[in-house]
């Protein structure tokens, strides 16, 4: 399968700070990626770098198979992108926005005005297309970014956090919009805070921290991968005291959460069976017993924050 | 070259957009409007001179003050809405961008500068060749939003007023040296060195010759150094927004 994105050895410094060290990575045809790293982690500085905005200092960039550096503008013309903060014309209307981001990609005019139709009707802001942006609120204007980043019918999309601050029917509306652009054979390139959404919609994640990339796999892979940060979760008729149930075989931690006992292990079955003796020695009454999974939020605070962040 | 002529129709799309949304900032009819014309007036009012006289002045003045309104606010004010990293997240190079803001400032200054030149026809004072002052025209607003686009470059901020504070500190010691008031011939051999650095000397200088028929540089060399400075002022503005396109993003 051919790269949507290819990224090799990308290195950005800000005067004294390096922003990017040395990252590569390649995005598929077709996928949706995700790019996850917490604040100041070099996201939105690599997204920068592959839209153009700003030059990496070494490693190169080929973005829909043109070189980003050396053919910025072949490159652009095939991406569409939707920035951290909303960046439409307050001053002009809806549809003169997506006109004019069209004409600027050289979009034919009856395909442009065929394109912004279809998408104002589709982000239900046809009626007030006339209108000028300021009068919009946050959820519309994202919905309007998204609208001008696939005016032109790009073949990969760059999404910067694009549902953070968003109500819930604008976030939804958002995600099934991006996984219906990807079912169409597009590339979708998510840099996000929100786990859960990487979670549902990509289809491998990248989690970069301090410049770096920390990880690149499947979100399950992932997860498999932290099985250490599974845990046990029981309730009994009283409150016991965690210290008594951690000294067991394989258990990581145990800590109370509530009038729960949060077990952490990799080894779930033996710390079940553990629980049952502890529970008959003890003259106690099971009320709850559940086993949970590491969550890709786990894995993510375990990568970039040290292994003993996720069990916090 | 088509890629060239793809590039420039962006420019004019880009134009077009400034056209309808900076014409009608506060800053730009302060410094593209209300200023020229009380400067004008300031210029006519009390003087006992032929109207002749005071034409290259008031035309040289007027063309000057629009020209330059448009171009200083537009990089800033685009830098602070993030609209300018939205541009430039379209398949336009830097320079598309900085033509388009050229043209957007060049058009608001043709369009007040025929002003007192239609006035002027009205009242009966007709100038030696009409296409050439029509033609320097042309080119003296090109040069002139050129210039006001160099002036939106450095420093790299994202506040208007700033750069239209900044370009008025380079704007007015231009008026006062470039034979606005005293024509260059009547200026001390200093005076007329350090004019000759301005290109909206050889703008007047121009005008003076096609309604007065005289003046101190020839003709053809007003046009060739008003076409210099254009050029000249336009790589400089291009070369240094791209120099300094990275510090407005971060």
């Amino acid at each position: 399968m051919e790269s949507a994105v290819e990224v090799q050895d990308l290195t950005k410094d800000y005067e004294d700070i390096r922003a990017v060290d040395h990252i590569s990575f390649e995005v598929k045809k077709g996928e949706i990626f995700g790019f996850l790293g917490p604040n100041g982690a070099g996201k939105t500085t690599t997204i920068r770098i592959l839209t153009g905005l700003i030059r990496s200092d070494e490693g190169i960039a080929h973005v829909a198979g043109f070189d980003v550096l050396k053919n910025p503008i072949e490159a652009k013309q095939r991406i569409g992108v939707v920035p951290e903060v909303s960046n439409a014309y307050v001053d002009l209307s809806a549809l003169e926005n997506l006109t004019l981001i069209g004409k600027l990609c050289g979009v034919p005019n009856v395909r442009l005005r065929d394109n912004a139709a279809g998408l104002l009707k589709e982000f239900r802001l046809y009626e007030v297309k006339d209108k000028p942006v300021r009068a919009y609120s946050k959820g519309m204007r994202q919905r309007l970014l998204l609208c001008m980043a696939l005016v032109n019918d790009p073949e990969v999309l760059f999404l910067d956090e694009p549902t953070s601050g968003l109500d819930v029917e604008s976030a939804r509306l958002l995600r099934e919009r991006i996984t219906q652009y990807n079912k169409d054979g597009r590339t979708v390139f998510l840099s996000t805070h929100n786990m859960e959404e990487a979670n549902q919609l990509c289809h491998r994640v990248a989690i970069i921290n301090h410049g770096r990339i920390a990880a690149i796999d499947t979100p399950e892979n992932l997860r498999a991968q932290s099985m250490g940060l599974q845990y046990v979760e029981v309730t009994f008729n009283k409150v016991i005291n965690p210290q008594e149930v951690s000294e067991n075989l394989g258990v990581v931690k145990a800590v109370l959460a509530g009038n729960k006992v949060r077990i952490y292990t990799a080894d779930p079955s033996t710390v079940i069976e553990f629980l049952v003796e502890y529970t008959k020695k003890n003259k106690l009454r099971i009320l709850s017993l559940n086993t949970m999974m590491p969550s890709l939020e786990d894995v993510f605070l375990k990568l970039t924050k040290g292994k003993g962040a996720a069990i916090q | 070259m088509s890629s060239l002529t793809e590039q420039f129709n962006r420019s004019l799309v880009i134009a077009k957009k400034n056209i309808k949304i900076y014409y009608s900032k506060g800053p730009v009819i302060i410094f593209g409007l209300v200023f020229p014309l009380f400067l004008a007036l300031a210029y006519v009012i009390g003087r006992n001179i032929p109207l002749k006289e005071v034409l290259p002045g008031l035309i040289g003045m007027t063309t000057f003050f629009t020209a330059t309104s448009v171009g200083p606010s537009i990089v800033p004010w685009e830098t602070r809405s993030k609209t300018l990293e939205r541009l430039l997240c379209c398949p336009v190079a830097v320079w598309t961008i900085m033509v388009g803001d050229m043209l957007s400032s060049f058009i608001f200054g043709l369009m007040i500068s025929v002003i007192p030149l239609v006035l002027t026809l009205t009242l009966g004072v007709e100038p030696l060749s009409f296409v050439a002052l029509f033609f320097g025209l042309i080119i003296a607003n090109l040069c002139f939003a050129a210039l006001s686009v160099l002036l939106s470059a450095y420093p790299p901020t994202d506040v208007p007023a700033t750069s239209m504070m900044l370009s008025s500190l380079v704007k007015f010691p231009l008026v006062f040296i470039s034979g606005v008031f005293i024509p260059v011939e009547q200026l001390p051999q200093w005076g007329a060195i350090i004019a000759s650095i301005s290109p909206l000397t050889y703008f007047t200088d121009m005008v003076r010759q096609l309604f007065l028929n005289k003046g101190f540089y020839p003709l053809a060399l007003d046009f060739l150094a008003i076409i210099a400075f254009t050029g000249a002022f336009a790589f400089v503005a291009i070369k240094l927004h791209e120099k300094t396109l990275a510090k407005r993003l971060s």
